[in-house]
Parts: C-alpha cells; sequence; structure tokens
C-alpha cells in the first residue's frame, strides 16, 4: 500500500486526459493540486478547460479510480474555477507529446483582465504544420471536434490538422 | 478500460457508471467549492442574477443545438454545437450556485427540467426560433457581445463564485462573439442576397435588444460593438424599438414553451431516471 504524498500525486498526474490521451492530466495543466489531509483522504483538485468540458466527469472518476487501486482508501476530488485554465499551463512535455501527435500546440494566451477588444481586421496569426514543419498555414474553422481544438490546414503538404486554441 | 483511444473509452462500458455525454444527475458542477455566501451579498438577489444568466445560456444552447444537420457547411455546425457546449456549461455552473444561494439546495436539474416556461428568466431573443442563418448570426452577435460585457463586469463581483464563472466564460465568449462578428461582416458585405437576409435579421432582432440592459448597464460596450460590425458590414446600426414586456419577469413568447417541452420531455416522463 503506498502512503506518501509523492506517491499520490505521481498516480494523479499519470491519468491520461479522455479527449487528448497522448496527454496526462498534469501535462494538459488541469490537475491542480494533490494533498493528503490528516485522516488519510486524498484530495485531488481539477479544473475544467471550458465550462462545458463534458470530460470532467470522466476525468474526475479517472482520478478517483487511479488512487483507489493504488490502495488509497478515502479519495476526494474538488473541482476549482479560480484562476480559470489557461492553455499556458500546458507542460512543454505537453506540447511536444501533442506535436507528436500532429496536433499543433497553442501559442502565448492573450493577456487576461481588462475588457477584450473585437478585431475585425485579419490577424496574422502563425502556426506550424505539425506534420511537415511549414508555416504556411490557415485557419478553417476556429472550432472543432473538442471544445479545446480549431482545425488548420497546412498549404505546404496539404494536410489538415487540429491546433489548441489559446485561451 | 483502456484509456489509448478516445472511442473505444466512449464505446465500453464503465463499471463505475461514469456517464461521458449528458443528461440527468450528474455530480454538482461545483463539487469541492467553497460555496459560502459572504456576508454583505444579497443571496436572493445572487440567486436571482445566477438564474437569469443560466436561463439565457440554457435557451440558447438549445437554440444553437438545434442548427446541428442543418448548417451551411459542416465546419459551421461544429461551430455552433461547440458555442452551445460551452453556454450548457456556464448554465450548470449558474444554476448549481443559484441553488447554493437561494437556500433551496436545488440541483442544475431541478431548474432546467422541473420549471415551467413562466419560471424562466432569460430574454425573449434567446427563445424565438432559429429562422435562417443570418438571423442566428445576428442573434449570436448581440448576445454574445452583451454577454461579454456583462461577464467582464461580473468578473469583480463580491461573490466568489459568481465572479469565478465569470472569469472563466469571458474567454469562451469572446470566441463567440468573434465568430458572429466575422459571419456578420462576411454575409453583409456579401452579395444582394445575403446583405438582404442580414438587414431582415437586424430587423427581426432589434425590438429584443433593449430587454438586455436592465442590470449592470453594458449598453455602451453592445453599442460600440454592434457599430463596428455593421460599419465594417456594410449593415445600418438597428433602429431601438423596444417591445413591452420583458423575459426577466416571465414573459415569454409563444416560442419558450415548446422549446422546453423538447428539452424536458424524457426527465418529465421519467423522474427518478437517469441517463
Amino acid at each position: 500500500m503506498v502512503t506518501t504524498l509523492l506517491d499520490a500525486r505521481h498516480i494523479a498526474a499519470q491519468v491520461p486526459d479522455p479527449e487528448l490521451p497522448m496527454l496526462t492530466l498534469a501535462d494538459l495543466g488541469v490537475l491542480r493540486d494533490v494533498e493528503v489531509t490528516e485522516d488519510g483522504t486524498v484530495v485531488a483538485s481539477l479544473t475544467p478547460t471550458y465550462s462545458g468540458c463534458p470530460a470532467m466527469a470522466e476525468m474526475r472518476a479517472d482520478v478517483a479510480a487511479r488512487l483507489r487501486d493504488a490502495g488509497y482508501a478515502r479519495v476526494e476530488i474538488r473541482t476549482v474555477l479560480d484562476p480559470p485554465w489557461t492553455s499556458d499551463w500546458i507542460t512543454p512535455a505537453g506540447r511536444r507529446k501533442l506535436a507528436e501527435h500532429g496536433i499543433a500546440p497553442p501559442g502565448p494566451a492573450p493577456r487576461a483582465g481588462g475588457p477584450v477588444a473585437l478585431v475585425l481586421s485579419p490577424t496574422r496569426h502563425a502556426v506550424t504544420c505539425p506534420r511537415c514543419g511549414s508555416a504556411d498555414t490557415e485557419e478553417t474553422s476556429r472550432f472543432a471536434a473538442t471544445s479545446c481544438k480549431a482545425l488548420w490546414r497546412c498549404r505546404a503538404c496539404r494536410e489538415p490538422f487540429e491546433y489548441v486554441k489559446e485561451i | 478500460m483502456s484509456d489509448d483511444h478516445v472511442y473505444m473509452t466512449l464505446a465500453e462500458g464503465h463499471e463505475d457508471d461514469t456517464r461521458w455525454a449528458y443528461g440527468t444527475g450528474f455530480e454538482d458542477p461545483l463539487h469541492g467549492v467553497d460555496t459560502t455566501v459572504p456576508e454583505g451579498v444579497d443571496a436572493a438577489e445572487l440567486a436571482a442574477v445566477c438564474v437569469a444568466l443560466a436561463d439565457d445560456a440554457l435557451v440558447s444552447a438549445q437554440r444553437l443545438a438545434e442548427w446541428i444537420t442543418r448548417a451551411p457547411e459542416l465546419e459551421e455546425e461544429v461551430a455552433l454545437a461547440n458555442i452551445g457546449l460551452d453556454l450548457l456549461g456556464q448554465a450548470r455552473l449558474l444554476y448549481s450556485r443559484a441553488g447554493q444561494a437561494d437556500g433551496t439546495g436545488r440541483d442544475e436539474d431541478a431548474y432546467a427540467y422541473f420549471r415551467d416556461a413562466g419560471d424562466f428568466r432569460n430574454v425573449r431573443l434567446a427563445e424565438l426560433p432559429c429562422g435562417d442563418f443570418a438571423f442566428s448570426i445576428v442573434r449570436l452577435l448581440v448576445l454574445s457581445s452583451w454577454r461579454l460585457a456583462h461577464f467582464e463586469r461580473l468578473a469583480s463581483h463580491p461573490d466568489p463564485v459568481l465572479a469565478a464563472i465569470a472569469t472563466k466564460g469571458v474567454k469562451e465568449l469572446a470566441y463567440h462573439r468573434q465568430y458572429a462578428a466575422e459571419w456578420a461582416v462576411r454575409l453583409g458585405d456579401g452579395t444582394d442576397e445575403s446583405h438582404r437576409r442580414m438587414r431582415r435579421a437586424q430587423e427581426q432582432v432589434a425590438p429584443y435588444i433593449g430587454e438586455l440592459f436592465t442590470a449592470y448597464d453594458v449598453r455602451d460596450e453592445v453599442v460600440a460593438d454592434i457599430r463596428q460590425v455593421t460599419a465594417a458590414a456594410g449593415l445600418p446600426m438597428p433602429v431601438y424599438r423596444p417591445l413591452p414586456g420583458s423575459g426577466r419577469d416571465g414573459e415569454h413568447t409563444e416560442h419558450l414553451a415548446p422549446l422546453l417541452t423538447e428539452l424536458q420531455g424524457i426527465a418529465r416522463a421519467h423522474p427518478e431516471a437517469t441517463w
């Protein structure tokens, strides 16, 4: 039976994301904290990427199941909303894994706070094709199969690819 | 359970009874959040604010979902569904907060499935039928522009839970407004037919805009957004001719009840069931 905080952290951090299974929840930055209380309860805190992320229930259940399987009898999964998730929390390892799986990682997130300006002029936004490395790419849709991604295509290798949006 | 393929994961049964998609009886989306209502915050008022914003979001999400299989292109369908999903998530958080604040302890299902049209506090603009794509775009532009400006103010609300929900929502709403604004420009500045449809949509939406500006006046921000978009789209500013009555007081059009019948049908036919 495992009992240390380090073990609990390690186990929770290894749980894969249900929608981007090449990433762990730690890679994605949604696992915010793991602690062991005095009575031995493991408390893991998760934050949703988007308010409507349908994978949250799955993530909670997966983390709880892994910790229980590892021998922790009392497990509690908490939701934290503040501060809100930002794509900047995707770790360097997470970004590398995304690119290896054909998904372009996000650039730096826009600065939070203050009114968000509406910009109608075309903005140049350089996204590198994860397949051939060309910068000659274009957005086809800002929304894709999951909340956190957009659809792009490469004009050099002609392949479509997904791209994790900055928020 | 295999973790290496998302579709396999979805298709497999879950021993722990975890469910992926939407239904009833989900765990409170605010589980583990400190839900104390701070001193100095009027709990009844907080609950009312949360319900109105949740109702706007739930009803909008339902209308946006109606576009699935009907949008001009697959990409637009995916976009509208994603926007609806964000709003549904915001609604769930806000209903949970409302139930804690008003002392009834009602959960999200109680608000979404077991209230009648007269209990809903959404603006009437949200419940109007989808119309054509132009109407849905003009409506989305107005609603997302208002909601974004409103959430930016709510981000400093004295209730930390509502403030956190709003802070998170701002990031999502910026994408919604951007999507609607770009389509409004494309259609307004497009063909004669798309321009004509946009003009008609503006006329249809205009009478319902005034209802949004009750609390936390963000009229200036919304008008500035619409002015920027109409200028780029070659469209006139909508003429402001407000209708009497307000969805915020539970006065709705004849379109809300049929929408709720569809949304609530299964939950009411099987009130003990979870799916």
